[in-house]
């Protein structure tokens, strides 16, 4: 690449003068969308690069495209001075790169050593596998990355941070010389970290090169000697780690810089639009009780298996309470069905996009009008031209990127899908929304536009009911905060005025207060 | 900054217009397939492109695209129905029966309203209980077959007086010169495929078979839209139980047997996915009418019955294969 930045950390400025591995004017086209359009991307050997963008930028294209997964339009793979072509992933793998992927693979049903030479088993006699040196080698690699686990786990008794391990064991079966790491964080908890740090900085030691993706700048900034940006399928520069700070490269992907999130939270309450009393399902949550009034951000706030989505989707109408009360503006109602929620006002944003969201196969236009057709429609035909008028009209409104709206859903990035599902639901004029989960998988560009919608929502009278497992998003946007542990309701907090602290320890069941009383007291 | 933009969405806007296009060729493929296979029949046969015998072909084609437009309904909508079959038989020998014993036009409405019963029974049990539409389809299947049995008693049916009623119109009348199973084929097609294109329900069905989990969190009732899906399939089944008892006037306790392997060929032939959420009367249509010319081409060779079967579905694994080596670009999948 023609900037050839000397990196400033003092660790490999010796091998920073000749890339190990240059992308150059990569091209992908896909039916109706070109997802990279000539990105130039390079490695240096024991170096760490971290490649950014939004969702939809192109970045697992790019890399999709090095493991010979997609076969690229245009442009050139050079290794070591080699120009390469990959038509599958095996011969990438044999060259020396690996990609270590956001989705594990492994087969549960396997031990860890199968899992870590599967497809390459040492064989001897011809056809049997030769299971001493099997064990012997994983062994070897488990010991390598510090592993406390044996080579004769089963891998679905593995914690997933432990599957990690076993996923980035596997790349160190080949001699690598560039390893990727697609969102490696994901799943691990903060003190399962610091391994991985480790095993980063050991594989840098022995001149591999890497490839980091993430979507944290706290983790980019702690690992990486270079950033790459890659916005809407282009290169949109490297900056020096050492020399440049988060705003700038946040500018960089997202083309601007970030400030709708400081748009204030909504101050003007209605009347109580929802109230739960002592809701139980059996078996899945219990004495649940809160309120949501008109033109207030509820924020509910759990680890995963709270009970959080059961009870948005009791309120949806999906379960029934088999004890409690439900009021919808201080009625008792009893929601029958999905069907009825809608009726009576009730949007649900559900935690799944790809599974419960959208109709993957069909058209933008379609998702968008499908919980109120009875709006587009008279004597149950459709008038498609007022269904355009409609996709329109959110489409512009939350500035949807699509090439048309004939685009299926199924080919538009997290954040788009998402727009297109809340879409969805405004059309149908609630009176209570909930999000589960609303930006998850998101990028911060669309995650901060996400944001600013929901509180505009409650700004002009929705009662707004936000489940989130993130604590910023919890903290930024709610007037008040749920905090469920283990299917019941541990606390209720000010959303302006309530410590991480004791947040943390209300999901964690170390804190508990009357969820009825309006002031927080531990009672512990 | 906008021009650039307008530019790159132009872009996508004319690629997206050229796949377009190839994918309409390639959708087309059974097209093509299907005026090759009339032209090579027609060099063998002098009679295979007569008028008379096209009329022939679609006319006997009818009775099975009558039942195969109800059962892309519930295809489209997630499920399959197998149960057809029998169901055909059933209705046909009560119609049959009971002209002689309550008049053609009770026959009729009661034959229909039985029928729709069955339906009805489907659908419960698949759309409200939930039960896989496989296993209950070909339980139906076994079970209407026997309660035919039950009903006939073994004997074959027939009306007395053939030539003293209204009821032959449905299987042997002309209207303007058109056989009425062609035109009932015709008017059902085409009812069924503006229902399906434009009304609120059609793309409720669509969504159900393309997602039922997203349908039912988009406040969709999907138990009420499969049960409705089966009821539609009975309609059809009565409607050709219809045509078929009116052109034999009489019925075998068995006549319906195989029909639905024939109805699923015509589906899966004319290019309507099995796994629900997309497809269409009209690529139904079409992958009838090509089994109905194959077959009659096959016969007019001088070909014995039983080789339509093996071809009809050699036909279709290999339709069904180039339809996927034309997805992927490639005839044989490489291991990876």
């Amino acid at each position: 690449m023609s900037t050839a930045t000397m990196s400033r950390n003092p660790r490999h400025a010796a091998d920073s003068s000749s890339p190990v591995l240059s992308l150059i004017d990569i091209t992908k086209k896909f039916p109706g969308v070109v997802a990279l359009n000539k990105v130039s991307f390079d490695v240096r050997a024991g170096e760490v690069h971290a490649l950014l963008g939004e969702n939809g930028a192109g970045k697992s294209t790019l890399m999709k495209v090095l493991a010979g997964k997609h076969q690229p339009n245009g442009g050139k793979i050079i290794l070591a001075g080699e120009e390469k072509s990959f038509e599958n992933p095996k011969q990438a793998k044999k060259s020396g790169i690996v990609l270590i992927h956001q989705e594990q693979s492994l087969v549960p049903e396997m031990s860890v050593a199968e899992n870590i030479f599967l497809g390459s088993l040492p064989l001897k006699w011809g056809n049997r596998v030769d299971w001493k040196k099997l064990h012997a080698d994983s062994s070897e690699i488990l010991k390598r990355l510090k592993c406390t686990f044996s080579s004769r786990d089963m891998v679905s008794n593995l914690s997933i941070a432990k599957k990690q391990m076993v996923e980035i064991a596997r790349a160190l079966v080949f001699t690598p010389r560039i390893v990727v790491f697609d969102e490696p964080t994901a799943s691990l908890t903060d003190h399962e970290k610091p391994v991985l740090y480790d095993i980063i900085r050991n594989l840098q030691d022995q001149g591999v090169g890497i490839v980091y993706i993430s979507h944290r700048m706290d983790e980019i900034f702690h690992l990486s000697q270079r950033i790459s940006v890659l916005r809407d399928g282009e290169y949109n520069g490297t900056l020096n780690t050492a020399n440049t700070s988060e705003d700038e490269v946040t500018k960089l992907m997202i083309g601007r810089t970030l400030e709708l999130d400081h748009a204030s939270k909504p101050d003007e309450f209605g009347e109580k639009m929802l109230e739960l009393r002592h809701l139980s399902v059996e078996g899945v949550f219990e004495d649940v009780s809160f309120s949501v009034r008109k033109g207030e951000i509820v924020g509910m706030y759990g680890l995963v298996g709270a009970g959080r989505s059961e009870v948005a989707e009791t309120i949806f109408g999906l379960r029934q309470p088999s004890a409690g009360e439900l009021l919808l503006e201080g009625r008792v109602e009893t929601i029958r069905s999905s069907h009825d929620a809608v009726v009576k006002g009730i949007a649900l944003v559900p935690e799944d996009r790809k599974d419960q969201g959208l109709i993957l196969g069909m058209n933008c236009r379609d998702n968008m009008t499908l919980s109120a057709l009875g709006s587009v429609s008279s004597m149950g035909f459709m008038k498609t031209g007022e269904e355009k008028v409609v996709y329109d009209k959110y489409q512009q409104a939350m500035k949807i990127k699509t090439p048309s709206w004939r685009q299926k859903v199924g080919n538009l990035s997290g954040g788009n899908q998402q727009k297109i599902v809340i879409g969805k639901w405004l059309h149908t004029h609630p009176k209570l929304l909930i999000l589960d989960e609303p930006t998850r998988g998101i990028d911060v560009g669309s995650k901060a536009e996400i944001h600013a919608l929901i509180k505009e929502l409650a700004r002009s009278g929705y009662a707004v009911l936000v489940i989130s497992s993130e604590m910023p998003e919890v903290l930024g946007v709610s007037n008040r905060i749920i905090a469920m542990y283990d299917g019941r309701v541990t606390a209720e907090f000010d959303g302006d005025a309530v410590s991480e602290d004791k947040l943390v320890q209300a999901i964690t069941g170390q804190y508990v207060t009357d969820a009825s009383g309006p002031e927080p007291a531990a009672s512990a | 900054m906008a021009s650039v933009e307008q530019g790159k969405q132009a872009i996508m806007l004319s690629k997206k217009h050229k796949a377009g296009l190839l994918n309409f060729l390639s959708a087309q493929g059974i097209l093509v397939f299907f005026l090759i296979c009339m032209f090579a029949f027609s060099l063998f046969s002098e009679q295979f492109l007569s008028q008379s015998n096209i009329m022939t072909v679609v006319r006997q084609a009818s009775i099975i695209g009558i039942i195969a437009v109800g059962v892309t309904v519930v295809i489209i909508g997630g499920n399959l129905d197998l149960s057809v079959g029998s169901m055909l038989s059933f209705s046909t020998v009560l119609v049959v029966d009971l002209h002689d014993k309550i008049g053609p036009a009770g026959a009729i409405i009661l034959m229909f309203v039985l029928t729709l019963l069955i339906g009805a029974v489907n659908g419960f049990l698949i759309g409200f209980m939930r039960l896989n539409s496989l296993i209950v389809t070909l339980a139906m299947l076994s079970a209407i077959q026997g309660l035919v049995l039950i009903y006939s008693g073994g004997q074959n049916v027939d009306i007395a007086n053939q030539s003293d009623t209204w009821f032959a119109f449905f299987g042997r009348g002309y209207v303007l010169g058109i056989a009425v199973p062609v035109i009932l084929f015709a008017v059902l097609a085409i009812i069924v495929q503006v229902v399906m294109s434009y009304t609120s329900y059609g793309r409720r069905i669509f969504a159900v078979g393309g997602n039922p989990a997203a349908a039912v969190y988009s406040g969709i009732r999907k138990n009420w839209c499969v049960f409705s899906t089966y009821l539609i399939s009975a309609f059809c089944v009565a409607c050709a139980a219809l045509v078929l008892g009116s052109r034999v006037m009489g019925s075998q306790n068995n006549v319906g047997q195989g029909y639905e392997l024939l109805v699923l060929a015509g589906i899966i032939l004319g290019g309507t996915s099995l796994l629900g959420g997309a497809g269409s009367i009209w690529k139904t249509v079409i992958g009838v009418l090509i089994l109905g010319f194959i077959q009659n081409g096959l016969l007019l060779l001088g070909y014995p019955y039983y080789t339509q079967w093996l071809v009809t579905w050699v036909i279709i694994i290999l339709a069904v294969w180039l339809d996927l080596a034309n997805k992927r670009k490639r005839l044989f999948t490489t291991h990876s």
